[in-house]
């Protein structure tokens, strides 16, 4: 058990070591001078040698590298080219508005993807079967930036129950939330589905149901919990999928998260904040991806032996 | 060939998309940038069967050549992707050792990106352009390919054909070439499949959030992004784009799942 843990920590630190290197030298792509591209043509010379200063892009590469990992380590993304603030302080500030969306989205899955992936396989290949992968392809098929738009057009300007963008009240966080979370409550239901039909097969499923159990008590309480393993643990890799989607729901319904602090940082070529928006996002899901596989470990024998 | 009859429709409408973008300029009613401000944003109507954009432009010609973006970005990166990924996979899981460490460890690296973040961060300071959108989807896609090929060829290596192909002098590269790669084929053509649909939805992602095509390119991601700005207005120049975006995504993966139905019938979910 320990072996296993201490094999999984080690490679969050390489992991996390090579995501750090990948996004320090992500700058250095930067086809031209980096720090013409950021401050553009009209700059003056000291403006341009102090940025270039700033970024240490005046240093030889390994010890741009040197210093980038070590301020890293403690904390210290850099400094934003525009508001001069802490790159660090900028993303906490967004943070929050970020993880309210994706829980948001979370539920939203969830209460989409349990009825509807459990009804399914009570009555597989019948009609409401059918109607629930129907909409499992569909929420799988249909990308974030045409459904948000579509319950904009829908709940906000036809029937106009919802705001159309913006964050503060619950109202503001229906439609964003379900732009996210439809592709996971989506993929969610096949996963229920799938693992409920396996689990209903088994023997002990057929004692308790031999026992004279009610079905809605064979169904919750037997089967469903043996289900849920592999179902959890999709739940947590779906983490990265709304990550990634977040970016994109922030920018349909302009929510100030991190995904349009990103979107601001590129389009005003502030490379620092992009740097450190990038590095914290990647952090924040290899976390999630090590606890989501320490708990699977740790629920499930099997895996620690594999 | 095929049990599931959603495959053969999958399969008609991929043909009618690359049909369409194959003869967009013969297809198309109009020129896909040619502007019409007097018109700008007209409905649907018998002129205009898709209606007209915020410039005035005739939806239709720009979709049908907004599938040709779509398609060539697609096919282009599974391509690269799928070529990379099956040649390092089969390498990592063949040779195993330091090779297979260094590989697997780069690959764990990159899987740290969810989803279109290193996508979006390699587009961002490379510049958004076609060429850079497949680069960065090639550096996204290879791993899938490699992952599974490098899993699927541990399992194929030990078997009697590949110990006997061995016993007979046959060379590594030959072994892996002739002997494994053949048996391995199925499940990487329906990553493949998949991947396509995955593709489409990402380049029209990064054209929505303007890192894909140069601006006035048509496109069905940068489309849509136009769209959202009249979504007040004009609900039609957002509902046409996204639709072909589904269409096709479901299209691939409908094709998707009757191959695995097929190749490997143990992966599919939905035929329990």
């Amino acid at each position: 058990m320990t072996n296993y843990f201490v094999k999984r920590l080690l490679l969050l630190i390489f992991v996390l070591f090579g995501v750090v290197t990948l996004v320090f030298f992500l700058i250095h792509l930067i086809p031209g001078d980096p720090v013409d591209i950021m401050l553009g043509d009209t700059a003056v010379a000291a403006d341009k040698l102090a940025l270039r200063h700033d970024l240490g892009l005046d240093q030889p590469v390994m010890q741009q590298y040197g210093r980038y990992l070590g301020h890293v380590v403690q904390g210290d993304l850099g400094v934003s080219i525009h508001s001069r603030a802490p790159v660090l302080g900028e993303i906490m500030a967004r943070f929050p508005a970020s993880a309210e969306l994706m829980i948001g989205a979370m539920v939203v899955a969830m209460l989409i993807a349990f009825p509807l992936g459990i009804l399914a396989a009570l009555k597989p290949h019948g009609l409401l079967d059918a109607s629930a992968m129907f909409f499992s392809f569909l929420g799988i098929a249909m990308p974030h930036f045409w459904l948000g738009p579509l319950l904009i057009i829908l709940f906000s300007i036809q029937l106009n129950w919802l705001p159309v963008n913006g964050r503060g009240t619950l109202a503001h966080l229906v439609l964003p939330a379900i732009t996210l979370g439809t592709a996971m409550a989506a993929m969610l239901s096949r996963m229920i589905r799938a693992s409920l039909l396996d689990v209903l097969g088994e023997d002990y499923i057929r004692t308790a149901r031999a026992k004279g159990l009610p079905e809605r008590t064979v169904v919750l309480r037997h089967a469903l919990r043996n289900a849920l393993v592999p179902v959890i643990t999709v739940i947590g890799l779906q983490v990265g999928v709304l990550l990634s989607g977040a970016i994109i729901t922030e920018a349909i319904f302009d929510w100030p998260g991190l995904g349009t602090l990103l979107l601001d940082g590129i389009s005003t070529r502030n490379y620092p904040l992009v740097q450190g928006c990038i590095l914290f996002i990647a952090t924040i899901y290899v976390l999630v991806n090590m606890l989501t596989d320490t708990a699977y470990g740790w629920a499930d024998p099997r895996v620690r032996v594999r | 060939m095929f049990r599931n009859r959603w495959t053969y429709l999958g399969l008609a409408v991929i043909v009618g998309f690359m049909l369409a973008a194959l003869f967009a300029p013969l297809l198309a009613p109009y020129d896909p940038l040619a502007m019409n401000l007097i018109e700008q944003l007209s409905r649907p109507s018998t002129t205009h069967w898709l209606g007209q954009d915020v410039n005035g432009s005739d939806i239709l010609s720009r979709l049908l050549y907004g599938a040709r973006i779509s398609l060539v970005v697609s096919l282009a990166v599974v391509a690269l992707a799928g070529s990379i990924g099956v040649l390092l996979g089969l390498i990592s899981g063949y040779f195993g050792g330091w090779t297979d460490t260094l590989l697997m460890r780069l690959v764990d690296i990159l899987l740290a990106f969810p989803g279109l973040l290193l996508a979006i961060a390699l587009v961002a300071v490379l510049g958004p352009d076609v060429k850079n959108v497949i680069i960065a989807l090639t550096v996204l896609g290879w791993v899938s390919f490699a992952r599974l090929v490098r899993g699927q060829v541990l399992a194929v290596k030990e078997r009697e054909f590949v110990m006997a192909a061995r016993a007979a002098g046959a060379s590594n590269r030959r072994i892996m070439l002739v002997h494994i790669l053949p048996n391995i084929m199925g499940p990487v053509i329906v990553q493949a499949t998949f991947s396509v649909a995955g593709v489409i939805i990402a380049e029209s992602s990064l054209s929505f959030l303007g890192l894909g095509a140069p601006p006035g390119t048509p496109s069905w991601g940068a489309m849509l992004a136009d769209g959202k700005q009249v979504l007040m207005d004009a609900p039609h120049v957002s509902i046409f784009p996204g639709l072909a975006i589904m269409l096709a995504v479901l299209a691939f993966n409908f094709v998707g799942d009757g191959l695995r139905d097929r190749y490997d019938p143990k992966g599919s979910s939905m035929k329990k």
